[in-house]
């Protein structure tokens, strides 16, 4: 199975579970959705109800294929204001 | 000038204004949003605000423009705190200018409203009995958690 490497940043909550900013992952994950599966097993992530995902630092959808190189983002529930 | 702009200083107001300022308008409206005390019956002595800055400015920007485009606002500007935030301190800023009075009304309550819901920036409230909490982040975690629970249970 193909593998490629992704840069995972993480903000909020997400960051506090992961302990990290952000990190090189080496992976199968295929779509945002998989990493997302991946990275919850490893860090035991919450599951927030309006979870959204960027992908090169632009929203995106949980089934595009990432492509090695690929920066992700997992966007739980924003509050600014 | 239509734009977003995220700030790890204080957010002084009367720069602000300036950039919006244009002839052809007759109308200014603003909305600040300060840090308040309580949020849902829990004392609140500091927040701080987190951003994922590259989407944040570009969403940020995208929602100015569309304000213009929706209420025909002639120029507007928001800026957003992010860092550590005591109670009182000024959160946000939107100014819009506009022709007239109504689509700067209009254009200001539609970029606050937004921002809120679009743009990737993150709340952390301290509350004064020590613990500290993402605002919109926990409780969907907690209802999560327990509907994980309950649906076991159910099984």
């Amino acid at each position: 199975m193909a593998r490629r490497k992704l840069r995972i940043e993480y903000f909020a909550i997400l960051r506090e579970r992961a302990g990290v900013d952000c990190e090189e992952l080496d992976t199968e994950a295929s779509t945002p959705a998989e990493l997302f599966e991946e990275l919850s097993q490893r860090y035991a992530f919450p599951v927030p109800g309006q979870l959204k995902v960027a992908v090169n630092d632009e929203f995106s959808d949980w089934q595009t294929l990432l492509a090695d190189g690929d920066s992700v983002v997992f966007i739980p529930p924003v509050a600014g204001g | 000038m239509n734009l977003f702009k995220l700030s790890a200083e204080s957010l002084r107001p009367e720069n602000f204004r300036e950039h919006l300022r244009d002839p052809a308008c007759g109308g200014f409206s603003t909305f600040e949003g300060w840090v308040r005390n309580q949020n849902e019956g829990r004392e609140v002595m500091e927040l701080e605000y987190q951003a994922y800055e590259p989407l944040a400015v570009k969403e940020g920007c995208r929602i100015v423009a569309e304000a213009s485009q929706r209420y025909g606002s002639s120029k507007a500007l928001c800026v957003h705190r992010v860092g550590d935030l005591a109670i009182g301190e000024l959160a946000v800023w939107v100014g819009v200018s506009a022709p007239h009075r109504d689509a700067a009304f209009a254009a200001c309550r539609f970029i606050i409203d937004e921002v809120k819901h679009r743009v990737p920036i993150w709340k952390k409230e301290h509350y004064s009995d020590g613990n500290s909490g993402w605002v919109n982040c926990e409780a969907c975690a907690e209802q999560a958690a327990n509907s994980r629970v309950s649906s076991s249970r159910r099984a």
